[in-house]
């Protein structure tokens, strides 16, 4: 069920902004309403919804309204138009104590430049959300130390933030969003601020950190690369509008528009790309057929190779001509003469991490997925042309 | 050209009439108070022996600052006691400190309304322009039909002429606290009154002391012209010295004022200067 539905969400900045409604409903451009009403429109009739549990990308370049975005959602700042339901209560409606209550409860934010409040140690500042809701200290203590241990700032509790490096003041502004334990995360440009390196390990912590706790993250960024690699799925921004949402393969693959295409252009396809989106479907033969059927199904399908696997589709070799010659002329069974040493890597594989194996060996490499199953095979020229940008069977096969 | 003048001065006048009528009871009452802390601090400061409140004030002056405070709080106040001065520097102290406390008191809530409200700001904005630039004699004369003369008028005026920095910079201190850290306190669900004491207040801290030093500074300007109307302490004997024409005298009163100023300014300074190194 999606824990955030947001409806028509529309955000005007200016004076008596609420005429720019009408305007936009006829149709009106973000310039033309700029130029003639002189409103600037930030958020335009957003529409989208979020599962509970999974990361949410919100992606644009600056200004396309993506930080304006991700206020409407907990009213830091106030929509024009539309509706934000949160469980099916409209957050747009709510009094200023039902937005207290709701912001101490439900909803944590991290911010870009960390905003760690400089007066109080890093227990007191993961200890803040607990505070403002009146829980007791021992109580807000403890579940503060346990945010703490859990982004590994253990030890670090009774420093001053501008005693600790980029990357763990953003931990303690993480930990300050996850004490009081909200149903969601927003998270606006959290990791642009650090350092590429540090950044890098902040998104795989990140993951790790989200499939223990399994909050709903609203993750916000300007970088294309983030975006892919920690998101389930992501909305593209332009304008204030959203071009498109979809799985960061479906963007990749499948762009929406030109803009979004010129978007996903430049981006390090070896980077994304994982062996499930270019394996092909094998050849293969069950391991109780003879060595005659093998040499046949090879000069049907004009392959030199078969893969075996049983009937539940687990890899046990690969079988080439020769091997099948072999095993008719001294009348062994398959499994006796085929290679059992092939290489195999596994579906979520990037490409970049093939490339080493694949100059390694004149075999194709088998994409093996939970229980030995075989999901399909990797061969160089299909790996050679996804990098070129075409060919890529829509959506890999099998998956 | 022959307009009427436009009896300004008149209609002053009458309000300060009006007030003295209808509002007599709690101008006595402001009296007591006000009259009653000065004596009550003047007491305590003459309590103990000059010699030993001196030691006090280099212990405080040498565990805020350094040593080379204490010792000019030591040379300096016994300077003042050997001069004969040390009497009436105290009552000026206790005038100072009384007039300084009540700005404090009466001036930081109100900065903090003017960083809370810009209608509040910009109409506050012109009187403290108004308060800070009128001559300090003129608020002795309203302050006198008031209180009648004596220290309590001057308490008075120093309040009003001192007070505008106190406003003015705990205005500004909250306001510089930077919109990110006010927008992630607002996305926890603070309280208006939690964001302003968990965050506002903490962070304009130096900013508002540099206003109250401001205000301490500025009201020991005023204890000279106090006596104009009555106030007792040195500042009576810079006066007398000047109508008299007596240079030596006028020096020596001077001299205690400036020590007991660069002592205040200091103290008051470091005081909040050395809290954020802890």
């Amino acid at each position: 069920m999606a824990i955030i539905e947001v409806k028509q969400l529309t955000k005007v900045f200016g004076h008596d902004a609420a005429r720019a409604l009408p305007l936009l409903e006829q149709g009106w451009s973000k310039e033309k309403i700029a130029r003639e009403a002189k409103l600037t429109v930030g958020v335009n009739k957003a529409e989208f919804s979020i599962e509970e549990g999974e990361i949410f990308v919100i992606m644009g370049l600056s200004g396309s309204g993506k930080s304006t975005l991700v206020r409407l959602l907990n009213r830091l700042i106030e929509p024009t138009g539309g509706q934000v339901l949160f469980k099916g209560k409209d957050v747009v409606k709510m009094n200023p104590e039902q937005l207290r209550e709701f912001r101490r409860k439900n909803i944590g934010m991290v911010f870009q430049k960390f905003a760690l409040f400089p007066h109080r140690s890093v227990l007191a500042n993961a200890e803040y959300g607990l505070e403002v809701q009146g829980v007791e200290k021992s109580k807000r203590t403890r579940l503060a130390m346990e945010a703490l241990e859990l982004v590994g700032l253990k030890g670090w509790e009774n420093h001053r933030p501008d005693q600790l490096s980029g990357g763990m003041q953003q931990r303690v502004g993480l930990a300050r969003g996850l004490a009081n334990d909200p149903d969601i995360l927003l998270m606006d440009e959290a990791f642009s601020a650090l350092d590429p390196l540090i950044r890098k390990d902040m998104q795989q912590e990140l993951l790790e950190l989200q499939s223990r706790v399994k909050k709903t993250i609203v993750f916000i960024t300007h970088d294309l690369d983030e975006a892919l690699r920690i998101g389930d799925r992501i909305a593209l921004m332009k304008d204030g509008v959203i071009v498109q949402i979809g799985s960061p393969e479906e963007i990749l693959i499948q762009p929406a528009n030109k803009y979004v295409e010129r978007f996903v252009e430049d981006v390090d396809l070896s980077k994304v790309l994982t062996a499930s989106h270019v394996m092909r479907q094998p050849e293969m033969i069950r391991p109780e057929r003879g060595p005659r059927v093998a040499l046949q199904l090879m000069r049907d399908s004009g392959v030199s190779s078969l893969y075996v696997a049983d009937n539940e589709m687990r890899l046990q070799g690969l079988l080439t001509a020769d091997n099948a010659s072999q095993a008719l002329k001294e009348n062994r069974s398959i499994l006796d003469v085929m290679l059992r040493d092939i290489p195999r890597v596994q579906p979520d594989t990037l490409l970049n991490d093939l490339f080493e194996l694949m100059s390694e060996t004149h075999l194709p490499v088998a994409v093996v997925g939970e229980g030995e199953k075989l999901k399909g095979i990797v061969i160089k020229g299909a790996v050679l042309s996804a990098l070129a940008g075409n060919a890529v069977p829509e959506g890999g096969i099998g998956s | 050209m022959n307009l009427p003048k436009i009896p300004l001065g008149k209609g002053v006048e009458w309000i300060e009439n009006w007030l003295t009528t209808y509002f007599g009871p709690i101008f006595d009452i402001i009296h007591a108070v006000i009259g009653g802390m000065v004596s009550g601090i003047d007491a305590a400061l003459n309590f103990l022996p000059a010699i030993v409140l001196t030691l006090l004030i280099a212990a405080l002056a040498y565990w805020i600052g350094k040593w080379r405070m204490a010792l000019f709080a030591v040379v300096g106040l016994l300077l003042i006691d050997n001069l004969g001065l040390w009497g009436p520097s105290m009552q000026s102290l206790a005038l100072v400190l009384t007039a300084s406390l009540l700005a404090v008191v009466i001036g930081v809530p109100l900065g903090v309304l003017c960083a809370q409200s810009r209608t509040f700001q910009n109409i506050a904005t012109p009187i403290l322009d108004f308060m800070q630039t009128m001559p300090a004699f003129v608020y002795l004369l309203p302050a006198v039909s008031f209180f009648s003369l004596g220290v309590v008028p001057g308490v008075i005026a120093s309040i009003i002429f001192a007070i505008p920095p106190t406003i003015r910079l705990t205005n500004l201190g909250i306001r510089q606290v930077s919109p990110e850290l006010v927008e992630a306190a607002d996305a926890f669900g603070s309280t208006a009154g939690q964001k302003l004491f968990k965050l506002q207040l903490p962070i304009a801290l130096p900013t508002i002391m540099a206003g109250i030093n401001q205000t301490i500074m500025l009201s020991l300007s005023m204890v000279v012209i106090s006596s104009m109307i009555g106030a007792q302490g040195v500042g009576a004997y810079v006066y007398r010295a000047v109508s008299q024409a007596k240079t030596g005298a006028g020096f020596e009163a001077g001299i205690a004022i400036v020590i007991i100023a660069i002592l205040l300014d200091r103290l008051t300074q470091k005081l909040f200067k050395s809290k954020p190194q802890e």
